[in-house]
Formats: structure tokens, C-alpha cells, sequence
């Protein structure tokens, strides 16, 4: 029964899983087995990894039973039951606690962990090239429409278990441009023909989306851009105050029904109204920041303007972290390899998960992939909690606190009843070297497969997994120095030369 | 220790008390802790007990102990047949392993803070520069080291990066001390070149990969040449003395001279300092008494008595080769020469795994962790263990990053490769007794063994899983770092 290779169909008949009868498991099996097959247009002797139920047909169930589950929202179940239809998740409870409905899809996962998807709050893949050097705030410029759909580095996102991801221009300037919350989907099993397979929309049907901004040293530079950091708050200040006089005219041309008065409507203009969603909430700041002195200068911002933001990376947030639990703000963190790099990381450390959260603050984390492969996403957590975070926030920080970064917590970041069905399947504990992503799910749809060798060519690497994708680390793109030479602008070649790639500007900052 | 002064153990000493106060400040940190200190002197002798002894010297002892004295391992075995002389301070841990061995760093040389000032791994100046020692480049006082020691690592094979066909050189050093010359274990381990785009110029030379494989032969032949041609005025001259002398036995001696001939070694005493106390044994460069010269000797030419170290064989070429088609390039380079070649890098080697086994050619291999673009899209968490399947000797690096992270650290990236097919044992050779092999350092470093270097790495679990701790590291038997990381 190659069909039966992975995640193993056990049962589709009416009945419990715990209360199958032997024949009638036979025949279920076949029935599944060729549901299955044919489902995916599987004609003679298919493949083990296309046999795999990928998706139950439109209202059907598929329950997981027989694995440990971590649902994030709830203690962790050491044996329990994820149901999943349409898309969404049914129920999530302990075995023979919960109630399997009749003609579902059981798939056992025993000694196996289901967990929520992650969601990364900052990724760069996707090859992505938003602001230009221009000017140093380009509020108009959206993501969107740099991404690459069937960039390779979206198959590593998914071997590494990420179902949600906030999709972000560089660092190089103070406001770099709209960001894309964006689910990493593959309609029909195939890389996205269209930027649009990837958009989670708001209840009016639009993409969803936040602003990506930046201080410090990366987005320094020859004028037009700021000199120092005082010039660079300048800046921001004069462009909100600009965007607060713009809402203010349009708040004059606003009708009773909602409409504009085309006589005092001011002309679009497309930065200003980003800024404007800004200043109204509806749009939330994603803030690289690195030093204590920078991340507390967002912080005056922020009460100057009234501006929701995430503060990114936050490498000395260790060093302030009640005065970022008074403003009540969030942090998303990074944990690389080593700090330094450049200055403003000198003094970064894998303890400031755990400072973080001792001090009552709301804590994710995020790849910066490619700073951090996102296949490798789940040991960020790992580090953290090797460093002193606890081992439940440190999973929260990963899916729940990412997802409400994002204004996405109603919808997913972990396994609760009518959120979305987005989870994986790991070989072992989440937070061990030796666990393996085995299985990712998006919306009842899987996504990835690591018994499936083309995906598997994704999760571990090998001819072709590349694609000759250039890499983009956000924050280099002003350039590095090396054998007394400044070199790059985005790219480099990782550790395989010195003298970095500069033919590869990849994000093109 | 000879190469050590007891000034210089109790500055140790005082240093790793002064740690120990932190530790203790930060509570939760201190009680992740499992040492037990009893400093009794400034010359502390020290045991380390652990529950798993990974000597990589023959099987793991259970319930093991290792007894260092004078910063040498002088006893090793279970804790009930091996006696802890009175006084010794002893460390206790879950797991102990020798101290890791990182076979290709450039750590001290590109600094933490990765501007112009503390970036001196790689000359742009010129293509072919063998002759940059990595001992003058070397900072053991950027933070980057000791943050490498505090995950465990000792010994570090650090020098300049790939970049250019020929850098320069590597050494190994131990990551401690306050000096390069007093923590060099062997001033130079190896030349380093590196083949593929990241060594062309742009609208300069090499341009291309034929043409880098043209200059690097030329340059060798031409060293060749002289070193023949070398011997040939020698032995001339030898024959000259000797029907000189025959003729008129009371003839003066030949002329001494201080200053090397191109035939003799490029790491000579008198630019080697002498407190490396290297034992010849695992010295690669010969140290062969200085011929007695001719009457004319050439002027000296480091860089072509660099060069003449690889012809030799008195030290190795390491080849940064990241495509198959460069490996390729790489061994063919090293039968047309006969020199010894080390492949650096090597993405793609797992395509070529059964001829670079049959060239016996060991490999340094990339950081599992590496980013997988330009020459190295191709690169595979597996590679390591394809390596092993195919009988190739390897050892897993931490190399040159420009950016973020600004060094990689061999314990984690060997984690990643025992993730994904090598067994337990075989990655942390990778990081230790094969690392030194390669680096023909064994004799002192790798392993626990009875007359090595006591250098040994302590943690609180599985070393690789990513929640286990470094909780404390002792090389030439001072602790050199408790940080729990």
C-alpha cells in the first residue's frame, strides 16, 4: 500500500476512531486510499507522496488523532484529536474527550507532534525590492509588487512550518514601504501564478498589511537621507506632522454618507494616505530598531503620533525592558548566531526573550530570512528558552503573539475552534535538533511534504534547491567593510567568500 | 605549562573568579550551574568529572573523570578506578568532550563590530599573497573569541578568508590568552586559496576560472623551477666545496648565513616565536636545520617560500571550492603538483564524495547552516553525512561571514548535521579528533587522551541539542570560562 507511506490513512468510515472494526477498516482503507489517489488525479500506480490525503473535498472532515498536540492557545495534549473542514478547525481536545464526526478522514500521527503554523512577523523572501534611494520615506511604495510568487525561498518557508508571514522591504531607509501579510499557499499543489494566492484579506477583501520603518544605522546615509539619528527622527516627525494636516483636510472633505466633497478633497496622494492609515491605526508600524537609545526614541514617537508599532529585533531591548513594558508595546526579537555584524547588534543576546517576558512584555520572534533560514525557524524559540524564556512563551512567541502582532490572533497562531487551519506536523518535540518538520498545513491544504522528495529537495538542500535566488539580508544594504573596502549593497555570499557578492543587490536597496 | 607563566596563571585565575562572582549575581544563570569550585592554588590542577566522557579516544566512559596536571591530561577513566589527587579543583558535568576544534575560522581577524578597523581578513591588493601570516592579523582580545570559547570551542584554525586565489595562511590558536604568540599552537597550518567567482575581479584579473587556474599553476611552476633550480647550484656548489677541500683540506668552512634559503622552511625560527613551544611532532613544517650555504644566497622571497612550503608538502593547500566543476579544478591542481590539498567549503562535494575519497583528500566542509546562494545554491544539510557515507574525512567549519551573524559556531553547526544523518559520534568528530587530524594537530589537541592538551568542553546535556549549555571550559587545564551559554 504505497499510498499509505507518512501519515498513514487509517480509517474513513462513519465511526469512532477508537471503535474501528477490522472489516470495515479493510474497505475503508481502499476507499480511502482511492479517494485519495484519484482525487489527485492519480491515474495507474501512483506516487507514495501523492496518495497522501493533501486535502478532505469540500465538506469533509479530516481528523488527526493518535499525536501529541500543542494547540498555543491551551496545555499541551499529550494525546489528542485536531479536526479540521473547509479550511477551518473544527474542535481540538483530548482523545475520547471529543467527538469524531461520521464519514471524516483519520489520519494517525502517532509519535508525532501537531502544533499551530508559525507565523514569522519579518521575512524578506520572495525577492523582494520595494523603496528606491529617492528619499528616505517612500510610504507609497508597496511590497506587493516586487514579489516574486515562485521565488524557491517560499518552499523553505514552508519546510521550516511557517503558514503566515509578514513580508517586508529592507531597513535601508526610515520608512521603506508597505509590508504584505501573506500566507505562503501553493494552489494545486504549484508555486503561486500571482502575488494575489499569497494575500490574506481584511473583511472587505483587501490584502492585508503593515508599514515597515527602521532607525539606527541601516538607514543612514548621503542626503537625501538623515546623517544621524537626530536627523532622522526629524524627518519622521515633519512627514507625520505633513500626514496629520493631510487627514485633517480629508477629515474636512468627508460627507456625512462617507463619501468625499470633490471640492475640498485634497489630491491622492499616495504616501500621505499611508501615513494617514497610520495615524488612524488601521496600520500597524513594523520597527527595526536595535540599540536601547533607538528603541526608545520609537517610543517618543510613538506617543507623539499615537502610532501602533512592533518593535523588530530590539537587540539591547535586554537592557530596557521596563521602559518598553510601561509604553506597552510588543517586541518581535531575533536570535542569530553570534551578535556584532554591525554596531548597533554588538550587544546582542539570546536572553532578551526571557528579560522580555519577566518584564510583561508581549514577545514573538521572527527568521529575517534570510538572516535566519526559515526553515530553521523553530529554533529561534529553542535558543530563547536555552537562554532562560519560558518554554510556553517561547512557543506563543513564534504563532499567538506573532499573529496578534499582526492583527491576524482571531484568525490564526494557534489550534482553536473556527480559527483557520494552518499546522504542522513535527517528527518530535519542537524545541530538539533532531525534530524534523514532517508536514505543513494551510487552510486544510497541505503545503508541504517532507516525504515527498521534491519538497524534501527544499528542507534539507541539495542541486537545484538554490535556484540561484540571490540572498537579501535587510539590514546590509548600505554595505559592509571588508579588506578596507566598503562592499555590497544587499547582497552577499554568505560564508562562502570574503569579499561578498556585489553583483547580487538582491533586495536593491 | 611551560609556555605559561604563573603571572600569567593567576591573572587566569583571578579572571575566572571575577567571572564566577557574575555568574553568581545572575541567579538563575549560577543555578543552571554544576561546578563545584575549590581553587586550593594559583596553579590549580584541575579534574572534570562528568557523567558522559566523550573522549573521542575510543568508546564514551560512563561516570568518567579526566585528571589534568600542568595542562596536561595525565589520568583519564571511570570515577571508581580513577583517583583525584588531593587538591585538584574538580568540575563536574552531565557531558564533557575535548575541547572543539574549529578547522577554518576567520575569528580574530574579522572582528565583532565589522568595520574597516577590525575587518583585516583579506587583502584586495593583489590576487596571489601567500605570504600574509595569520598570527599578524590574529586578535585574541575581540569578543568573538571568547564567545566562541564559551560555547567550547579551544583550538581555532583562523586566518585569512576566502576571497582572493591566494589569501594568505592560516593558524591554529587556542582561544585564550591575552597574545597570539602565546596561544599559537602552530603558526601556520596552511595556504589559502579559494577558486570560482568569489576570487575574479571584475574587469581585472583573474576574470575567469580558467584563468585563476592558469595563474596559480604559473605561480607554482615558477617556484618550482627555482627550488630545482635551487638544488642544482647546491649541489654544484656542494661538489665545488667538496673537490675544493679534497684539493686544499685546510680550507676555511663555507660562509655561514643567517638568512634562509628557498629550500628550507617558510615558518623558520626567527619569525615563529618561540613561545608556541610547538612539539615537533606536530609541527607540519620541517624544521630542518639550516643548510650551510652557498656563497651566494638568494635574496629571501616569503612569498614564494610560502608557496615552496605547499610544493614541499610541509603544509597543506587549503582550496575554497564550492562548485563541483572547482572541486574538480582543486584535485587536479593537487595531482599535477603533488602538493597536499585540503578542500574548504565544498557545497557541491557531495557530488564528487567518491573522487575526492579516492584522491584522499579531506575536507573542511561549510557551515551546515551556510546560506544556500551564488556558488553555494546547491549546498545540503546532508552533505556531512554523504561525506561520511563515502568514507571522506571532514570536518564542519564555522568561516568567514561578512554580515549577521558575524561568526558561526562550530558546536551548533555540527548540531545540524547530526540532525540530519550523522550520528552523535561522527559530528562531534567533525568539531574535534577529525579537525585535528586534518590539521595534523592531534598529537596535542582533539582527544582525551593520556599526554594531550588538557583541553575540555563541559555542558549540561546533549551538546547539540539546542537547549543543552556550555557550563564551563578549561584549556591547558585552566577554566578559561564558566559563562553558562
Amino acid at each position: 500500500m504505497r499510498c499509505e507511506k507518512g501519515a498513514k490513512i487509517v480509517y474513513c468510515g462513519g465511526m469512532r476512531s477508537n471503535d474501528v472494526l477490522r472489516v470495515v477498516v479493510m474497505v475503508a482503507v481502499v476507499a480511502a486510499v482511492t479517494l485519495v489517489c484519484f482525487g489527485q488525479g492519480v491515474t495507474a500506480t501512483p506516487k507514495a507522496d501523492e496518495a497522501k490525503p493533501t486535502r478532505p473535498n469540500a465538506g469533509q472532515t479530516m481528523v488527526f488523532v493518535g499525536g501529541r498536540v500543542i494547540p498555543i492557545a491551551g496545555p499541551e495534549l499529550a494525546d489528542g484529536v485536531l479536526i479540521v473542514r473547509d479550511g477551518k478547525i473544527v474542535a481540538v481536545g483530548k482523545t475520547g474527550e471529543i467527538a469524531v464526526p461520521d464519514g471524516a478522514v483519520v489520519v494517525d500521527v502517532a509519535g508525532k507532534t501537531i502544533m499551530a503554523g508559525l507565523v514569522d512577523t519579518h521575512s524578506h523572501v520572495g525577492g523582494v525590492a520595494s523603496a528606491d534611494r529617492s528619499s528616505p520615506m517612500q510610504p507609497e511604495c508597496r511590497i506587493m509588487d516586487s514579489i516574486n510568487p515562485k521565488d524557491s525561498g517560499f518552499r523553505r518557508v514552508l519546510a521550516g512550518g511557517i503558514t503566515t508571514m509578514n513580508i517586508m522591504p529592507g531597513s535601508g531607509h526610515l520608512l521603506s514601504g508597505q509590508t504584505l501579510y501573506a500566507k505562503p499557499r501553493r494552489p494545486g499543489g504549484k508555486a503561486p501564478e500571482r502575488v494575489d494566492d499569497l494575500f490574506i484579506v481584511d473583511k472587505q477583501g483587501e490584502p492585508m498589511w503593515g508599514v515597515k520603518m527602521a532607525n539606527g544605522t541601516n538607514s543612514l546615509g548621503d542626503p537625501p537621507f538623515s546623517g544621524t539619528r537626530a536627523k532622522s527622527a526629524a524627518i519622521v516627525r515633519e512627514r507625520f506632522i505633513k500626514a496629520r494636516e493631510y487627514k485633517a483636510k480629508l477629515d474636512d472633505a468627508k460627507l456625512p454618507d462617507g463619501t468625499m466633497d470633490p471640492a475640498k478633497a485634497p489630491t491622492r496622494d499616495l504616501a500621505l494616505e499611508t501615513l494617514v492609515e497610520i495615524l488612524e491605526g488601521k496600520r500597524i508600524v513594523h520597527h527595526h530598531t536595535h540599540r536601547a537609545d533607538d528603541i526608545l526614541t520609537v517610543l517618543r514617537l510613538r506617543e507623539e503620533f499615537g502610532f501602533r508599532v512592533v518593535l523588530h529585533h530590539t537587540s539591547e531591548a535586554w537592557k530596557i525592558p521596563d521602559a518598553i513594558a510601561k509604553a506597552g508595546v510588543s517586541c518581535s526579537i531575533i536570535l542569530v548566531d553570534s551578535p556584532g555584524g554591525k554596531l548597533e547588534a554588538a550587544e546582542l543576546n539570546w536572553k532578551t526573550g526571557g528579560i522580555l517576558e519577566r518584564a510583561g512584555v508581549r514577545v514573538s520572534m521572527h527568521t529575517d530570512d534570510w538572516i535566519t533560514d526559515s526553515r530553521l525557524f523553530l529554533r529561534s524559540a529553542a535558543l530563547a528558552v536555552r537562554a532562560g524564556m519560558t518554554r510556553e512563551g517561547a512557543l506563543k512567541a513564534l504563532t499567538l503573539v506573532a499573529a496578534e502582532q499582526l492583527d491576524l490572533a482571531d484568525r490564526v497562531g494557534s489550534l482553536e475552534a473556527g480559527k483557520d487551519a494552518d499546522f504542522i506536523i513535527l517528527s518530535g518535540d519542537p524545541l530538539s535538533v533532531y525534530t524534523h518538520v514532517l508536514e505543513t498545513w494551510i487552510e486544510g491544504v497541505r503545503v508541504f511534504d517532507r516525504s515527498n522528495a521534491d519538497d524534501r529537495l527544499f528542507a534539507v538542500g541539495g542541486p537545484g534547491a538554490g535556484k540561484d535566488q540571490a540572498i537579501y539580508l535587510c539590514c546590509a544594504q548600505d554595505g559592509f567593510w571588508f579588506g578596507g573596502k566598503q562592499w555590497g549593497s544587499g547582497g552577499t555570499s554568505g560564508g562562502g567568500s570574503a569579499q561578498g557578492s556585489n553583483s547580487s543587490s538582491g533586495g536593491g536597496q | 605549562m611551560k609556555m605559561r607563566s604563573n603571572n600569567v596563571c593567576s591573572r587566569w585565575v583571578a579572571r575566572v573568579s571575577r567571572v564566577a562572582q557574575v555568574a553568581r549575581v545572575v541567579g538563575t544563570a549560577a543555578a543552571l550551574m554544576s561546578l563545584s569550585i575549590s581553587i586550593t592554588s594559583t596553579n590549580a590542577q584541575v579534574a572534570v568529572k562528568a557523567k558522559t566522557l566523550h573522549t573521542m579516544d575510543g568508546a564514551a566512559i560512563a561516570d568518567g573523570v579526566v585528571i589534568v596536571t600542568d595542562g596536561k591530561i595525565v589520568a583519564i577513566g571511570p570515577w571508581a578506578t580513577t583517583k583525584i589527587p588531593e587538591g585538584y579543583r574538580v568540575l563536574e558535568a552531565v557531558v564533557a568532550t575535548p575541547g572543539l576544534v574549529d578547522a577554518r575560522a576567520t575569528v580574530g581577524l574579522s572582528g565583532l563590530y565589522n568595520q574597516r578597523q577590525d575587518q583585516d581578513q583579506l587583502d584586495r591588493s593583489g590576487p596571489i599573497q601567500p605570504e600574509l601570516r595569520a598570527i599578524d592579523a590574529y586578535n585574541p582580545m575581540d569578543a568573538l573569541v571568547a564567545y566562541l570559547r564559551s560555547f567550547g570551542v579551544t583550538a581555532v584554525n583562523a586566518g585569512q578568508a576566502p576571497g582572493e586565489l591566494v589569501s594568505g595562511q592560516t593558524a591554529l590558536i587556542k582561544t585564550v590568552g591575552d597574545s597570539v604568540d602565546a596561544s599559537v599552537v602552530i603558526p601556520m597550518t596552511a595556504v589559502v586559496a579559494t577558486l570560482g567567482p568569489n576570487s575574479t575581479r571584475a574587469g581585472g584579473s583573474p576574470g575567469t576560472r580558467a584563468k585563476q587556474m592558469a595563474m596559480l599553476r604559473q605561480e607554482l611552476l615558477n617556484v618550482r623551477g627555482e627550488m630545482e633550480k635551487r638544488s642544482r647550484e647546491e649541489a654544484e656548489a656542494a661538489k665545488k666545496a667538496k673537490d675544493a677541500s679534497e684539493a686544499a683540506p685546510a680550507e676555511a668552512k663555507p660562509a655561514d648565513s643567517q638568512v634562509a634559503p628557498a629550500s628550507s622552511t617558510p615558518t623558520d625560527a626567527a619569525t615563529v616565536p618561540p613561545i608556541a613551544s610547538t612539539p615537533a611532532a606536530s609541527v607540519p613544517v620541517a624544521t630542518k636545520a639550516i643548510e650551510p650555504a652557498t656563497a651566494t644566497p638568494p635574496d629571501r622571497d616569503l612569498r614564494k617560500e610560502a608557496l615552496g612550503a605547499v610544493l614541499r608538502k610541509q603544509v597543506p593547500l587549503i582550496v575554497t571550492a564550492n562548485r563541483a566543476q572547482d572541486i574538480s579544478s582543486a584535485l587536479r591542481l593537487a595531482k599535477e603538483f603533488d602538493i597536499t590539498l585540503i578542500l574548504d567549503g565544498g557545497a557541491e562535494s557531495y557530488m564528487l564524495a567518491d573522487q575526492i575519497k579516492a584522491a584522499g583528500v579531506d575536507v573542511i566542509l561549510h557551515p551546515s547552516m551556510q546560506r544556500a546562494s551564488g556558488e553555494s545554491e546547491n549546498l545540503s544539510f546532508e552533505t556531512a553525512s554523504l561525506l561520511r557515507k563515502a568514507g571522506v574525512r571532514f570536518a564542519i567549519q564555522s568561516g568567514f561571514e561578512a554580515y549577521v551573524p558575524k561568526t558561526r559556531v562550530v558546536l551548533l553547526e555540527a548540531a545540524i548535521a547530526a540532525a540530519n544523518g550523522l550520528s552523535f559520534d561522527e559530528a562531534l568528530a567533525s568539531i574535534t579528533i577529525d579537525a585535528a587530524r586534518i590539521l595534523k594537530a592531534d598529537a596535542r589537541i582533539g582527544s582525551l587522551a593520556i599526554g594531550k592538551d588538557g583541553d575540555i568542553a563541559l555542558y549540561d546535556g546533549d551538546p547539540f541539542e539546542y537547549t543543552t549549555h556550555c557550563v564551563g571550559v578549561v584549556v591547558d587545564g585552566v577554566v578559561v570560562s564558566e559563562v553558562v551559554r
